[in-house]
Formats: structure tokens, sequence, C-alpha cells
């Protein structure tokens, strides 16, 4: 392998993990405060990317503008479900979570179905992200890939900083560690859930939005990410965003350059990999040791 | 912050009693033995494919109901059995007997791989790994030239066994029922045993058995292999069955759909996974006829779905629990 | 050191803290060596230590001089080393009796008889019938454990642990949240245990303590700050100021 294609696949597996760790994210930190096990995680980002494919013909070359509608949207369903759905869930024990939030999946499934039809789309990638620049004069990287890198590290260095400096942050991981206390000091737990779960929701939409362009539109898109997700959660430890980055990078590493050195086996190698963790550290590279 | 502790009001002494227990199961089991001279068709072929969930059903209640491990990969092995019982078939069709041993041979080894690996982890990273592991063995036999791609592989010629011909729809029913009953009855002795006891112990409190000197790794991952030569099991008789395998026997809305069984039908009692697999068959039986739900039976995934979240929100305990509720008010 | 347990140099850090910092004790058959401090002092940890739950960052612990230090709780347990737990894990779906025998069938052979019942284990139902009978729960050995009260769940608890018929005993609280009758009636049943185990009894109350413990080590902050018999602690100088305080001892 020369080092131009050494360069355009290290672009390639850093994207992917970028976007692996946008929805990584989301699951991690509704299952590390909420407690909730989210198998519908996946019809999020799936949501996502049907909004992309309605929004695309009204904002044309405004990407932008309509990733954040499309956030914002995502996070306005997200508040509501939680309001209607996943607030009750929180008293359940995790068997009734995921067959609920499986019984959701169905039901999302249907009325994607219902509302949009089976047919795959494609979402036009905006003029002014179209083309690629040349990479040392050997190779071209499309613009959009970069696009999509840099949008999910803007989001990840936002996260980080809410997270860690701002009050919502501060109740945030107060609330993960200890509920009662936080309800103690008068923080309303319930609008924190609803306000973390919408978050939850439009970074997995973000995630469909920015994917959409590259990956098209299709039923199911939803049920292989997930897993994937799931995946990266198990390898990152439940409950750290650092987690979930270090293992969507790992992970975007391994599918990527497996895909270029085992073609028809590649897809194992993130399951080899969950499973060298697995043996090494239980409790995922960042979680905590129960 | 939730556990995966489920709570499943069984006391080992009250199952004991033999008159209370036994009487309702032989009775199924005749009316079934019975059923299959008069059952011809349609309804012969419903009754097979119940029967062959209820296995299926019950290996994960093994899993779920009595030791308290939510396995979401369950479909691995009961594809792994399926498969192997194809691809072990030569040209001529193979022995009933041996078959049924490398299919369910081959998904305990496969569960103990998977039972080693994830047994290291618990509650939500064990419900993650089983599942990623599950579609791990579906990216196998879907991708890979191993498993003949997304159309699956078709038998030649179905396993046989001297008189017992899988051809021959009739050998199909008995030995499914022969299956059925043995499952049954290993179930039945297991939850009674010392073995039993001891899972039960866990699923309460692992670390109390721990304490009191159990090496409860050792007794899980053998509830784990069990219960996942049993999924083989159905697997293999699905395989027999259909001469017909494809990777969505191994996808993740199988293992659901499964668990959901479990849970329908009442988790800890066999019964329960029994009258979960019928109830569950029914049901969606129900949803996809237009005779009964008109227009709604071309969008079932969506009631399916909503009755789904409806069942697991207002009967926690399944039917079995129900039925209990029903008979402490008298 | 000459006891059937005995550990040296206990230490166990966490991150930048050190809950327990190298401390030293013995248990010997026919004594209660009571562990007392205040809450934080390391007392939790230091049992979990010794039962198996979690590993030291240093030190070692001996059973009738085997090294033990690495063994798993599971191993201890059956070596003879018995725990009961503060806050109560009995088994509330089962019966009292069927508590303490599944407790007892952990050292039963062949596990994986299944054939066998486990109510015709001879074994662990005579262990069982015994540890019901030395802590007084006889007469409800039939009930379901989580119907049973408060101070009679603390007794199963203790039960349990006799069950697996255990040379060295470490209690944890088992006189919590209990009434002045039933604390009479596990005192009476420590010192008929007394004679034949070795005890290490974690308490909070000191007239409990005072009274039946041969030796009493005082814990502050992870770190052992006094160590000998009742009368000792009782007028050691450090041990007044930093855990009793002004509180009259009489």
């Amino acid at each position: 392998m020369d080092l131009a294609t050494f360069l355009v696949q290290c672009l390639n597996a850093v994207q992917y993990g970028l976007l692996l760790f946008l929805l990584a994210s989301g699951l991690t930190l509704i299952f590390g405060i909420m407690g909730v096990i989210n198998l519908a995680h996946g019809s999020f980002y799936m949501l996502g990317a049907y909004l992309a494919f309605a929004l695309s013909p009204l904002f044309g070359n405004h990407f932008l503008s309509m990733l954040l509608t499309g956030m914002v949207l995502a996070a306005v369903f997200g508040y509501a479900l939680e309001w209607l759905f996943f607030s009750y869930l929180y008293q359940r024990d995790h068997l009734q979570q995921v067959l609920m939030t499986y019984g959701l999946i169905l039901v999302f499934e249907e009325l994607r179905s219902m509302l949009v039809g089976n047919d795959v789309h494609g979402v036009p990638i905006p003029a002014w992200l179209s083309g690629s620049f040349s990479l040392g004069g050997i190779m071209q990287y499309p613009w959009y890939r970069l696009f999509a890198s840099a949008a999910c590290i803007v989001l990840a260095v936002a996260l980080y900083v809410v997270v860690n400096r701002t009050r919502l942050g501060m109740m945030i991981r107060a609330g993960a560690s200890n509920r009662d206390m936080v309800r103690g000091l008068g923080i309303d737990i319930r609008r924190l859930y609803r306000v973390v779960f919408a978050a939850g929701v439009a970074l997995a939409a973000l995630a469909g939005m920015i994917a959409a362009p590259m990956a098209s539109v299709y039923p199911n898109m939803g049920a292989s990410v997930l897993i994937i997700c799931f995946v990266v959660v198990v390898i990152g430890g439940i409950g750290s965003i650092t987690g979930a980055l270090v293992a969507s990078l790992l992970v975007g590493f391994v599918d990527t350059f497996g895909k270029v050195f085992f073609a028809d086996l590649a897809g194992l190698g993130i399951y080899v990999l969950m499973a060298m963790v697995l043996i090494w550290r239980p409790e995922g590279l960042m979680g905590r040791r129960a | 912050m939730n556990t995966t502790t489920l709570s499943v009001q069984t006391t080992p002494a009250a199952r004991h009693r033999w008159g209370a227990t036994a009487w309702l199961p032989l009775l199924v089991l005749v009316a079934l033995a019975l059923a299959g001279f008069l059952l011809q068709g349609y309804p012969a072929d419903l009754v097979v494919k119940i029967m062959v969930l209820a296995i299926f059903a019950l290996s994960l209640q093994l899993l779920v109901g009595m030791t308290g491990l939510v396995s979401l990969g369950h479909a691995a092995y009961f594809g792994v059995g399926a498969y192997v019982a194809v691809l072990a078939s030569g040209e001529a069709g193979g022995n009933l007997f041996v078959l049924l041993a490398l299919s369910m041979g081959a998904a305990a080894l496969y569960a103990l791989a998977v039972g080693a690996l994830s047994l290291r982890t618990r509650g939500v990273y064990f419900i993650m790994v089983t599942l990623a592991f599950a579609q791990m063995a579906y990216f196998i036999f879907h991708d890979t030239s191993l498993g003949g791609g997304s159309d699956g592989i078709y038998l030649n010629v179905r396993p046989a066994a001297g008189p017992l011909d899988m051809e021959n729809r009739s050998v199909v029913y008995y030995v499914v029922l022969a299956a059925l009953a043995f499952t049954y009855g290993l179930l039945a002795l297991i939850q009674r045993s010392r073995f039993g006891a001891a899972l039960a112990g866990i699923r309460v409190n692992e670390q109390r058995m721990r304490a009191a000197g159990f090496s409860t790794y050792g007794y899980k991952l053998a509830a784990f292999v069990i219960a996942g030569a049993l999924a083989g099991l159905a697997g293999f008789l699905v395989a027999a069955r259909d001469g017909f395998v494809n990777p969505e026997m191994l996808s993740w809305h199988i293992s659901g759909e499964v668990l959901l069984m479990v849970i329908l039908g009442g988790m800890g009692h066999l019964r329960g996974a029994v009258l979960g697999a019928v109830a569950f068959t029914l049901l969606k039986e129900v949803l996809a006829t237009q005779a009964f739900v008109g227009p709604l039976a071309n969008h079932w995934q969506l009631t399916l779905g909503l009755a789904i979240i409806l069942f697991v929100a207002l009967l926690p305990k399944g039917l079995i629990g129900l039925a209990q509720r029903r008979k402490e008010k008298q | 050191m000459s006891g059937l347990m005995q550990v040296h140099g206990l230490t166990r850090r966490f991150g930048g803290l050190v809950a327990v910092n190298d401390v030293s004790l013995e248990l010997n058959v026919g004594e209660v060596h009571a562990v007392i401090g205040t809450n934080g002092a390391g007392k939790s940890t230091l049992i979990n230590m010794l039962s198996g739950e979690i590993a030291p960052s240093q030190g070692r612990i001996l059973l009738a001089g085997a090294d033990i230090t690495q063994r798993p709780q599971a191993r201890r347990a059956l070596d003879g080393i018995g725990r009961s737990y503060q806050r109560t894990t009995i088994f509330p779906e089962f019966t009292a009796r069927e508590n303490c025998r599944l407790a007892a069938q952990a050292a039963s052979p062949r596990p994986w008889a299944f054939w066998q019942t486990a109510q015709a284990c001879q074994r662990s139902g005579d262990a069982a019938d015994a540890a019901l009978e030395a802590t007084g729960l006889s007469t409800l050995s039939a009930r379901v454990a989580g119907t049973l009260s408060h101070g009679a769940k603390r007794q199963l608890e203790v039960a349990m642990c006799l069950a697996t018929q255990p040379r060295v005993l470490l209690l944890d609280e088992p006189l919590a949240g209990m009434g002045a009758e039933e604390t009479e009636r596990m005192l009476t049943l420590l010192e008929r245990l007394k004679p034949r185990h070795a005890v290490l009894l974690v308490e909070h109350d000191m007239d409990a303590v005072f009274r039946i413990a041969e030796r009493i080590t005082v814990m502050v902050n992870g770190s052992v700050i006094a160590s000998g018999n009742p009368h000792a602690i009782r007028h050691d100088p450090q041990v007044r100021s930093a855990y009793l305080g002004e509180e009259e001892l009489a």
C-alpha cells in the first residue's frame, strides 16, 4: 500500500469513526444517565437520514441550515418521545426496556414505510461541498467526507465543553452518579432527563443527516448501525464519552483497514476486537470497574 | 439505577409437588400425540411450527427465566444448528441422529465460545455483547461463502434414519413432538435438581452464591451451553422440516421474538415458554390476516410493535402471571 | 502470630484514596475479634478483602498457615470462611430452610447430577436444619424468607453463613437495626458459636462489642490506631480522643 492510499484510508477510518461517535455518545449518555437501554437508537439515525431526504429539496445549498433545522426537529421529537414513552421505562428492568424499545423499532419501521415508502433514496451533496481535492498530487479525497469529519469534531468539542464546563454538564455528571442527590438539590430531574434524551436523539439524527449523502437512505439502515454502536459502547465502556470516542475511532480503523486487507471477512474485525477487549478489560476500555 | 435482577415469584418448594406440576404437561403431550393422527395440511403445519418455537423458547427460558441471564442473541444457536444440519447433509441426505448430534454440538460449541466471553460481563453489557456475537454469526452466514449468501441454502434430501424419514410429514410431526417432550422433561428435571437450585440462587443474588462457595461463572456457562444446544435442536428441526435455511434465522428480530415469547408466557415457568410460543405465533397470524384486522393486516409491524409495548408494560409477569393473579383474587 | 486467620499489612488503594492502610490482625478460635471505627474508617473494605470480594493492593492473608491472598471468594468460602452482610442478602422468595440449604449445597459433590432433586440432598438439608437450630429459627424454617421480621432476617443471614460450616466467621454489623431483645438473642448466639469458630465482628453497637469481644481493633481513616483487650482499649488515650470523644464508657 502506498502512502497516498494509506492516508486516504486513514481519513476514511477517522471519518467513519467520528460518525459512529455521534451515535455512540448519544447512546452512552442515555444509558449512563438514565439507565435505559434503547434498541430504537438506530431508528433516530434513520430518522435523520430521512429528514435529510425530505429537507434537502427545501434547503438546496444551505446545508448547514438544513443540518441545524434537522437537529432542532429531532430534538423536539426526542423531547416529546421521552415525555410520552421513555419516561415510563426508567423504573423497569432491562429486559422490559429491551422488549419495549424493540416494539418501538417495529412501530417506527412501519410508520416510515407508511409515510415515505420502502424505496432507496439518495440525498445530493450540496454544490459547495462537492468534488475532491488532491492529496499530495496523487490521490483525490472528497470534500464532503472532510466536511463530515470536521462537523463531527465540532460536535465532539461542543459536547465536551457542555458536559465539562457548563452548569448543565455538571448536572448531567452529577445525575449520572447520584440521582437522588441531584433531586435533593432541587434540580428538576425529569426535565434534565428530557433534555439529555433530546440531545441524544439530535446527535443520532445529525449522524444520519451527515451520512445520508454518502451512504444513501434505505429501510433497515438503523439496524446495522445500531449493533455496531453497541459494540462501540461495550469496547469504550458504558457512560464514558471519552471511551466512546476512543472506541469509535478504533472500530473505524479496524473496519476500514479490515476491508482493505481482508475483503470478505472484514466485517468480523470489529467483533474480534470486541472479543479481545472482553478478555482483557470486560468493563470496557474506560468503563468503571464494577 | 436499574438492574437486570428479574423478580420471579417461584418458590422451589412449590414446584416439587409432582401432582401440581406433572398432569397438565402430560395431558397436553397426549393431546398433541392424538392430534397428530387427526390434523392435516395447514393446521398440522401450524402445530409443528408452534412446537418447534416452543423448544426454542424453552431453551431461552433456561437462560432468562431460570438463571436471570438476558440474552439478546439466542437466534445465533438456532441458526447455527439449522445451517450445520444443511451443510453436513451430503448429496444423498444424512442420518437423522448423526445430523442432530452435529447440529446440537455445533450450537453448543458456539455457545461455549460466546458464553465464555460474554459471561465476563453483566447487565446491559451482557445484553449488548450477546447481540453482537449473534450479529457476527449472522454476518458469517450472510456475507461469506460459508453460508451461501443472503439467499440461503437448500437441502437436497431431508435427514432420515431407517423408517424415520423427514420427507414424511407425519414423521416430522412426531419427531418434533418427541423433541419437545425431551426438552420439557430435561428442563423440568434440571429445575428440580441441585443444579437448577443453584441457577435460581444465581438469578436472585449472585454475590451471595459466591459468598457461599459457588463458582457462579461455571454454572452460568453450563446453563448458556445447554440453552445453546437446545436452541440448536430447534434449528435442526426447522431445517429438517423445511429443507431450507437462510441467514434471517440468525437475525436480531428472531432473538427479540423468542425473548418476547418467554416474557409473554411468563418467566421462570416452563409452561410459560410453551404458552408464549403459542400466544406469539397466534398473535402474529391474527395481526397479518385481513379477516381479523381488516386493512391493518398490511401494517402488521405497527400493530405487532404496539401489541408488544402494551403487553410488556401491562403484563410484565406474562400470561401465567395473569392466571396466578386471577387465582389469588378468588 | 499463630491464629487461624492472620492478616499482615493489608492495604487497599482506590486511585489516590487509601481506604485501608497497613492493617494487621489475627483471628483465633474461641475469640471474637471486634473491629470498630467511624463511618469511612475502612471496615467494609477490610472485610471485603478478607472474604475475597476485593483484592488487596498490598499485604497477605493466611488461613491455617496457607496464603489465600489471591484465592477467589468462592474458594475461600469452601475453605471455611463464612461471611454475613451488613445489608441483608437472603433470598427473599425462598423459604428460610431453602436459604440455608442452598448455601450449604455449595460444598455438595456432583452438582451436575440433574436427575437428583435438590430436596433429596441429605447433606445440605441436614446442614440447613442444624444452622436453623443454632440460630433459633427452626420454627420459622418453612416461612418464605421475605415475610420474616427484620430481626429474623438478620438471624437468617447468620444462619446462611453457618450452613456452610465455616471455621472463620466474618460478621458485618449483624446487629444493625435490631431491638434490645433481638440483640440479646444474637449475642447469646455469638457466645455459643465462639468455642468452635474464629469470629471477626464489625459493629457499631459499643455495648455489645465491649460485652462480647476478647480483642478490639480500632480503625480511623483506614489505619489501625489501637488494638488490644477491651479494658486496654477503653482506657487508650488515642482511642478516646479520636473515636470515642468525650463519651462515657463506664
